[in-house]
């Protein structure tokens, strides 16, 4: 009498926050690690070496590839049956339901944003830093300077003193953001995880949460590039 | 008041249907909105065209069988109420007011703004009840129910099963009209007996009748005529996934 | 010639229901698998009783004209159902509901009847908790109950104010579990045009699909009528727009005869007529009586300023404030039965005491109540039918009084029907509304539920195995017959009739002057002997007019709510004038039925136990010919007949 639970749509919506949440939580985690490099690039490159080639940071890498691609995937998945469920005929006039937010019925294309700039990010970042280092190449290049990929500090540094990376990364963490905000509460939701008592304190949660990743991610990017044009002092303290 | 009409036409199902554009003269702003339909409608069989075929019944907000989407809107600018609720002081004369069908892919138009909603009434079926027949059941009073409880479910047991949900959704999901059931149900320890099986079966149902997926987007509630919440759904995901994973 | 038989068992009241089912005959499962069943509406009554008998295992087809059963105007009942639990410990009783309700229907409904609905009451309550319905309860998580009219005790059992659409939703659920299970197949868009009658008993029907305008014979052992009232034919009425009495109009063009027909409820509290583009009255729910108190000014010169606009309602004080309800009856007070309660609105409004500009409305206060409880407490209780009124006429009841005046809601009048719910035609039943029998010339509030959900979760079924018992032998029904063939051909007929007048009213605006012009002046709250003779004639012209100057639009073979609409309008001229009739035959004032020649001194109700103290029963006799009138007596043989007292 009833499907599977991966086909179900609240299977996959399941599925949705629980990647979801893993990706949360390594945001959490990625924007811990970059505020150490605003403290001491030492204690930057010691995490980025504790993150290099080892088969526990590889088979992490692994992981946070497949949820990725999953989230991606089942994200694609459920808009083209959406689509499909509304029907041919679109509506003459639309507006925006009051209280909606408009995130929320941005997902995708908010989530298309975040992939372009994870593209962008991977490229000159991870392939530079974790990738080389799998290869085994013992220097990178950044611009016409070369280093060692074990030297993340100087690795994120160099591309954080150019302010149009620096923008660049601003207008992907705020895409981030956007996400963010709809995403938590309604990965809680999506779980079953709210209430009538909780509604207002889950989106709350959500609000807040997503500011402090995102905050402090572009706290990081600022300072870096305060830092690197002579604004900021370095070290900061 | 003058008003401009942008209605949406379709001689049946399979016809293809434009916007037709009239003009309705004289309306009281005491009127309702489909007391305007009526005055327009008779205006149409004097000059010899086909009046608009709509869906109402009650004209009190209860019977669900209104519909229609206002200018972008589920029953109208208005909130919490059905479009027979709607009444012409909201509008200001010389505007024009584009009326529209319910679009879902679930919700066929058979007629000019008159819509198919069996679909929901599938999904009822298939297990928005509580499993007793008639008689031999126990006192009244031999259960009781918490107040918050009782006015919980009741809260849910508003739907008027219009479509309007559904109809606004930009998925396409049913998920506040199944949620409002199996919600309604949990919260009683009568419809606690078969939750489990009761939340499997109506959304196996919704899924299998092509209604889109949910993205908590809560438009469903900003347009509900009931001011039923989204919190419903929750507890829908919630009774489901509990289901699940028990059996 | 018919005769009538109402069945009614022998013994002493409280044992004769119980008697009854032990006479009447069963029939044994494998032989109800054999037996269909059509159900004609699936309202409280025909839902309960559809589900009901599919329960029982009965092959059931149940019919309804909107999109789904859950449609049915029983979802518009706002304020409760009565039962005689007893849980307020206010000495309630069967007995006591029961007399409550005699009285109320000012002596004129049939006591056995009206005890059984007294005796079941209970039983529904039960069954409703047990579906889920999420009754109002207090904070120990028993069941709350409030007040209604023609009451002292607090028996009535609801849901918000929405207690109609919670019960409806019970009994749809319990259908919807049965077309799940294969025993009851459901049809909804379709109306039933004719009822088909083989050998003198009901054998079947004829549809139209709605949405194809296709014509449909179904055949089945029997047929259930619970199509509600015909309240359509003042036009405006608190009845759905769909709402009409076709059904029981072609049964009783087929021989079931109609009781009663004159006795329509006008209800008292109904948001004021705004103009002449009026399609709908809207009711607001007695329960508003609880604790709204209803007046007009004592003084002329405020009721001026009031309809001028240079005074709000605030603004009158206290002492010139004419509570005329509490006025007149100290004991009831605001709570007095409906029938009462409009006719002193009336009263006043014609003295020229009307707050509004038709001055045609009184004034529901909530003052008193928010002072005594509070604003939360009355926000809880009737919260959202504030809001709806808000809605409607952009005026706070918070801040300023409701404005009412009474409108048409209920026809206490139907189709004749036995102790057993059957009509004169053999196999054809009738309940809820759509009989006659329980609620006398005038209903209580919070009864109208009650005994559509008694009838159709615990009396058809028992009493339609008595009459099926003696079917088992009745092959399927076979539709290609000629009894069918001619129901069907006439449908066809009609329909091409209609079509060739090709004249220049639309039925909304004969309609309207059918309810408005005629129905309302002359067969309304208050009739006099001229009023109805020129109804009669004015609607017999008004019908000539009808089949020379309609005008259709649309085609029959397609959804056409203008081709529904005449077929019900053309029912309505004929009932109309039967209406008309029984009021005129009719020399004494009782309940809803208000002759002005007949009242007491203080103008309440004068009636004429001698003479009238029976039911009025109507025999088809053939189209234009003046109906035959059958007399059904009623025998009080448990309560002592006594003009109705309101007062002490």
């Amino acid at each position: 009498m009833s499907g599977s639970i991966f086909t179900s749509s609240i299977g996959k919506k399941m599925f949705m926050s629980i990647s979801g949440c893993i990706l949360v939580l390594f945001l959490t985690f990625h924007m811990c690690m970059n505020l150490a490099l605003v403290f001491s690039d030492e204690a930057y490159n010691a995490i980025c070496g504790f993150l290099g080639a080892n088969w526990y940071a590889v088979a992490a890498t692994v992981l946070l590839a497949v949820v990725v691609v999953a989230h991606i995937a089942l994200a694609i998945v459920l808009t083209i049956q959406n689509r499909k469920a509304r029907g041919s005929i679109r509506y003459a006039v639309t507006k925006r339901e009051p209280g909606v937010e408009w995130s929320s019925k941005n997902m995708l294309v908010l989530g298309m944003v975040v992939l372009l700039g994870l593209v962008f990010h991977l490229v000159h970042f991870w392939y530079k830093m974790m990738f080389a280092e799998l290869a085994g190449a013992h220097e990178v290049m950044l611009g016409a300077a070369a280093v060692s990929p074990t030297d993340g500090a100087a690795i994120v540094r160099y591309y954080f003193a150019q302010w149009p990376y620096v923008l660049l990364y601003l207008v992907w963490f705020a895409a981030i953001w956007f996400h963010l905000t709809h995403g938590v509460w309604s990965m809680m939701h999506s779980l079953g995880l709210n209430s009538k008592v909780w509604f207002k304190r889950m989106k709350c949660i959500s609000f807040i949460v997503a500011t402090l990743i995102i905050g402090g991610f572009a706290l990081c990017a600022i300072i870096l590039f305060l830092q690197g044009n002579g604004i900021l002092p370095y070290p900061l303290f | 008041m003058d008003l401009t009409l942008k209605i949406w036409r379709q001689a049946n199902a399979k016809a293809k249907g434009k916007f037709e554009t009239y003009v309705v003269k004289d309306v009281s702003t005491e009127s309702s909105f489909l007391e305007m339909l009526d005055i327009l409608n008779n205006q149409l069989i004097h000059e010899g065209v086909d009046p608009v075929a709509f869906d109402h019944d009650c004209r009190e907000g209860i019977c669900g069988a209104c519909s229609l989407r206002i200018n972008g809107h589920a029953h109208g600018p208005e909130t919490e109420i059905t479009t027979c609720q709607l009444h012409m002081r909201n509008f200001k004369d010389g505007d024009t007011i584009v009326i529209e069908p319910w679009r879902s892919r679930a919700f066929p138009v058979i007629k000019d703004l008159v819509v198919d909603r069996t679909a929901y009434e599938s999904i009822l079926q298939a297990g928005g009840f509580v499993s007793v027949g008639t008689g031999g059941v126990p006192d009244a009073n031999a259960i009781p129910i918490a107040k918050d409880d009782a006015e919980e479910s009741m809260d849910a047991a508003a739907c008027i099963g219009c479509g309007a949900c559904a109809a606004t959704c930009k998925n396409g999901s049913a998920m506040l009209f199944v949620a409002a059931r199996v919600s309604s149900l949990a919260k009683l320890p009568q419809g606690q007996v078969e939750a489990a099986r009761r939340a499997k079966a109506m959304v196996a149902k919704m899924d299998e009748l092509g209604f889109g997926n949910c993205t908590n987007t809560g438009a469903c509630q900003a347009e509900c005529p009931k001011g039923i919440t989204i919190n419903h759904i929750a507890r829908l995901n919630r009774e489901y996934l509990k289901a699940k994973f028990r059996s | 010639m018919i005769k009538l038989d109402s069945k009614i068992p022998s013994g002493p009241i409280e044992g004769k229901w119980t008697k009854h089912k032990g006479d009447i005959k069963v029939v044994s499962p494998a032989n109800k698998r054999k037996l269909d069943v059509i159900v004609i509406g699936t309202g409280l009554g025909g839902g309960a009783a559809a589900a009901s008998l599919g329960e029982l295992g009965y092959n059931v087809k149940v019919f309804c004209i909107s999109d789904s059963p859950r449609r049915a105007h029983s979802i518009a009942a706002q304020g409760g159902i009565n039962a005689a639990k007893n849980y307020q410990n206010d000495n309630d009783s069967v007995y006591r509901l029961f007399y409550d309700t005699i009285k109320g229907g000012d002596y004129r409904a049939r006591e056995a009847n009206v005890y059984r609905l007294a005796e079941v009451s209970n039983l529904i309550i039960d069954q409703c908790v047990a579906q889920g319905v999420p009754f109002a309860r207090e904070y120990g998580g028993k069941l709350a109950n409030r007040s209604f009219g023609g009451a002292q005790v607090s028996r009535t059992f609801y849901a918000r104010g929405q207690t109609g659409q919670q019960l409806l939703l019970g009994a749809y659920a319990a259908l919807n579990r049965q077309i799940a299970a294969g025993t009851v197949k459901s049809y909804s868009r379709h109306e039933i045009l004719d009822i088909v009658l083989v050998d003198g008993k009901a054998r079947g029907v004829i549809a139209r699909n709605l949405v194809t305008g296709e014509l449909e014979r179904h055949g089945a052992h029997a047929v259930v009528m619970a199509t509600g009232g015909y309240g359509n034919v003042f036009f405006l009425s608190t009845n759905a727009m769909n709402s009409n009495g076709s059904v029981a109009w072609q049964a009783y063009k087929k021989g079931a005869a109609f009781a009663n027909p004159c006795f329509t409820q006008i209800h008292p509290t109904c948001i004021p007529v705004h103009g002449t583009q009026q399609s709908k009255l809207t009711l607001m729910s007695e329960s508003l009586r609880n604790d709204g108190r209803i007046w007009v000014p004592k003084h002329k010169s405020d009721v001026e300023a009031l309809r001028a606009g240079i005074k709000q309602p605030s603004d009158i004080a206290e002492e010139d404030r004419d509570y005329y309800l509490e006025r007149r009856y100290p004991a009831f007070g605001n709570l007095v039965p409906r029938d009462v309660a409009s006719r002193a609105a009336k009263e006043r409004c014609d003295a020229g005491y009307g707050v509004n500009e038709t001055g045609l409305a009184v004034y529901l206060d909530f003052k008193t109540a928010i002072d005594r409880l509070g604003i939360q407490t009355i926000r809880e209780r009737y919260g959202n039918l504030f809001q709806m009124y808000e809605k409607i006429t952009a005026v706070n009841p918070y801040e300023q009084p409701m404005q009412i005046y009474p409108a048409v809601h209920y026809t206490m009048g139907g189709t004749w029907v036995d102790y057993n719910l059957m009509t004169t035609i053999p196999g054809l039943y009738a309940l809820g509304e759509a009989n006659f029998s329980d609620h006398g010339a005038n209903r209580l509030g919070a009864s109208a539920l009650m005994q559509g959900l008694a009838d159709g979760y615990f009396v058809l079924p028992y009493t339609i195995g008595d009459y099926l018992s003696h079917e088992i032998q009745s092959p399927k029904v076979d539709t290609n017959t000629p009894e069918f063939e001619e129901a069907e051909n006439a449908i066809r007929e009609k329909i091409a009739k209609l079509y060739a007048i090709k004249g220049n009213q639309t039925p909304d605006e004969l309609h309207k002057k059918l309810g408005c012009g005629i129905m309302w002046e002359k067969v309304g709250m208050a009739r006099t002997k001229e009023s109805l003779e020129q109804a009669i004639v004015e609607i017999q012209a008004l019908r000539k007019e009808f089949w020379s100057d309609l005008k259709l639009a649309g085609k029959p073979d397609e959804l056409n709510p203008e081709l529904e609409k005449a077929l019900r309008l053309a029912d309505f001229l004929e009932l109309g004038e039967l209406m008309a009739r029984d009021a005129l035959n009719r020399n004494e004032s009782c309940g809803g039925h208000f002759r002005e020649e007949y009242q007491t001194p203080e103008g309440e109700a004068l009636r004429d136990d001698e003479n009238y103290a029976y039911v009025a029963v109507w025999e088809y006799q053939g189209e234009d010919k003046e109906p035959v009138l059958h007399k059904e007596p009623l025998t009080f043989e448990t309560i002592h007949l006594q003009q109705r007292n309101y007062k002490d």
